[in-house]
């Protein structure tokens, strides 16, 4: 895995095509650790010049920012926008919405204007442009898949069709849940729920969700946002079904389909 | 002669008391912050056109779309008969439009027949909706008595007012027979119905119906356009400037606070620190006068019809969070602290605030800013927006948000990521095999 840092590249006086913006849960959670290295794998394989930050990279500040910590925010924000701007970044790609949305259009008022694409579209890109070769009758023909709808990426930013081309790409039997799109159910992790327990109610979210992901008879549930991942994983986990539906990110799915993982 | 002045009379005491409350709800909306210039504005028409003028989004649940475009286009097309109630009430005429439109005025009081009936059936449906089917969304735990009985009290008015109107042609026509000074208005089909109701009656007794009818509807509408402004029902109005206020950036961006910019980037030594002008504010919301004027126009666009509440995946699972009851509260209070500024009370220094004694933390704090609320409304009220700035005051000024969020905080200050891992391990997975 070559996994260059935009320090080196810079220091060689080259210039990646796009940053590649890791994100706090592609950097540390295990989990998403392999959604991470199955992107950069794809990168790999199709020749893509990218670069990371490595430890330059630091949280965007979303969760503050949404836990309504704005001074902690801004902190970041200026901090991260100063070593963009110190690099001349001018393209990021991401795995995460999160990450993407602060990015693309909490950054800008903070001095800080990138074009700024999520890892499903860019993924589409690469596909349509004929990047990445899917042969179709692979491994997923006919598989039934479900893609639930992170909401930093649906109704946060417009982008509901990247993402199912992605899977359709892959001949993949794309099937929705009931609540899916704009009326997308949330996962239960955004607004920075991540990082504390659900108020009282009487259920969780992501059970709810993971139920009618269930219900799809999908055996795979694809994601694409470390939330969406974690709380996804762990409803389908609460419901024992662990052992015959898997959660996976679209990045993982097409490394599987390429041979990549 | 007496009729006219009785007329006058009458539009002046109800014009009074609209133009009070109309004053009244302005100044209250003055209590807001004045966020500054409008930009875009094309597009902001654009939404004005589409989503309150062409109810755009009320069209994603088509059957209470169709039902509720009929009493729209009535509330629009019925109102330019009360244009001619009015001539008619101060010139002392009697349907002044008839002689000027010949055939046209028959075509049109049909159609206007026609919508009085489809108001009508609409009504019904809604009431039957809303009491006999009792959909959950018009039963939560925000929908107490007032907010039902306010419901039920419009569209009960509603269907009175299209009676009347009814009535009052029914009684016309049988008056046009009788009657040569009685302007011919042709043949009305819808009100042709009631004609055997009144066809026996005494010519006197009919002329009265017809004035009876005839007052019952224009006082009817001068009392309903009073009571709309206490209540849900000014979203008639409301949704306009709602539609032209609101948000254009993509649902996910929160608005900036350049306050705390101006501190970051001195705090960063990227700026000179300019001297605080005036009054420190506050930061976030704790009341109503910290949120945006365009938060508290939201909240009497609102017409609780709760489809926010039921895409909320917070109140879908039980917890107490409720979008409604945020836009609900907001409107409360504003009345409230304006209730008080008439009286020359205390107003916003009454004790009480938007938070804590009308949204808890809890409400707040249940929220995953999925923006499934924002995206259900029909006519773009924003109730995250509000949410949020809560969210600011209890995080910047009392530090009193969740303690696992403090401790997230604190991660983010020292490690630079929101779990408790080393800064220098940041890109470790590279190195995994």
């Amino acid at each position: 895995m070559n996994v260059p840092t935009l320090a080196e590249l810079t220091a060689k006086g080259e210039t990646p095509e796009v940053l590649f913006w890791v994100g706090c849960a592609g950097s540390y959670d295990d989990r998403y650790k392999r959604v991470t290295k199955a992107f950069v794998k794809i990168l790999n394989a199709i020749n893509l010049k990218f670069a990371v930050l490595g430890t330059e990279e630091t949280c965007t500040g979303d969760p503050a920012r949404r836990a309504g910590n704005e001074f902690l925010f801004q902190m970041q924000a200026m901090n991260n926008i100063q070593v963009l701007n110190g690099y001349g970044v001018k393209k990021i790609v991401t795995a995460c919405p999160h990450c993407f949305n602060t990015l693309k259009n909490e950054y800008p008022e903070l001095g800080g204007t990138y074009e700024v694409i999520h890892h499903a579209t860019f993924l589409q890109q690469l596909i349509n442009e004929g990047r990445i070769k899917l042969s179709g009758g692979g491994t997923f023909k006919g598989k039934k898949i479900t893609y639930h709808d992170s909401c930093y990426l649906g109704r946060a930013n417009n982008i509901y069709e990247a993402p199912r081309e992605v899977l359709q790409a892959l001949d993949a039997d794309l099937v929705e849940m009931k609540r899916c799109r704009t009326t997308g159910l949330c996962c239960g992790a955004g607004g920075a729920q991540m990082f504390k327990d659900a108020e009282k109610g009487n259920k969780e979210i992501n059970i709810e969700r993971a139920e009618e992901a269930l219900q799809t008879g999908a055996h795979t549930i694809a994601v694409a946002c470390p939330f969406c991942m974690t709380m996804l994983t762990d409803g389908v986990k609460a419901k024992e079904k662990e052992a015959e539906v898997r959660v996976k990110d679209l990045a993982e799915l097409i490394a599987e389909a390429q041979g990549l993982s | 002669m007496i009729q006219q002045v009785l007329f006058i009379i009458t539009l002046a005491v109800f014009g009074f008391f609209i133009r009070k409350r109309v004053l009244r709800i302005r100044d209250n909306i003055r209590l807001g912050k004045d966020t500054g210039g409008i930009d875009r504005k094309s597009e902001r028409f654009k939404n004005v056109l589409l989503i309150a003028f062409g109810q755009k989004k009320m069209f994603k649940r088509f059957i209470p779309a169709v039902l509720h475009l009929f009493i729209y286009l009535g509330f629009l097309i019925i109102n330019l008969e009360v244009l001619e109630f009015m001539i008619d009430g101060v010139a002392g005429t009697h349907r002044i439009f008839a002689p000027y439109l010949g055939s046209g005025y028959t075509v049109l009081m049909n159609l206007f027949e026609f919508l009085a009936v489809a108001v009508l059936l609409a009504c019904i449906f809604f009431l039957i909706r809303r009491n006999v089917l009792k959909l959950p969304r018009f039963w939560s735990a925000e929908m107490t008595s007032w907010p039902r009985l306010d419901a039920n009290l419009i569209l009960i008015t509603e269907i009175v007012l299209m009676l009347a109107i009814l009535t009052m042609n029914a009684a016309d026509q049988l008056l046009q027979l009788r009657d040569e000074h009685y302007t011919a208005t042709g043949s009305l089909f819808f009100s042709a119905f009631l004609i055997p109701v009144f066809q026996n009656m005494e010519t006197s007794v009919l002329i009265l119906v017809e004035r009876f009818a005839w007052w019952f509807h224009i006082v009817g509408i001068l009392g309903f356009a009073v009571y709309i402004t206490y209540s849900k029902h000014l979203h008639i109005f409301m949704a306009f400037p709602n539609t032209f206020y609101a948000k254009l950036e993509p649902k996910g961006h929160i608005n900036n606070m350049p306050v705390v910019t101006n501190e970051v980037k001195a705090m960063l030594g990227l700026a000179q620190v300019a001297p605080p002008s005036g009054e420190p504010g506050r930061f976030g919301a704790k009341d109503v006068n910290d949120l945006s004027r365009t938060n508290l126009i939201a909240a009497y666009a609102c017409t609780e019809c709760g489809r926010c509440t039921s895409e909320c995946p917070a109140n879908l699972t039980g917890k107490k969070l409720s979008p409604r009851k945020i836009m609900m509260d907001t409107r409360d209070r504003v009345e409230e602290v304006g209730r008080s500024l008439e009286k020359g009370g205390a107003g916003l220094n009454d004790g009480k605030s938007l938070l804590g004694d009308y949204i808890s933390k809890e409400e707040i704090n249940a929220c995953t800013s999925c923006n499934a609320c924002v995206e259900a409304c029909p006519v773009l009220i924003n109730p995250l927006e509000i949410i949020l700035e809560l969210r600011r005051y209890v995080a910047m000024e009392e530090s009193g948000s969740p303690a696992s969020w403090n401790a997230m905080f604190q991660n983010i200050e020292t490690n630079f990521a929101p779990w408790k891992f080393s800064a220098a391990d940041r890109f470790n997975w590279a190195n995994d095999v």
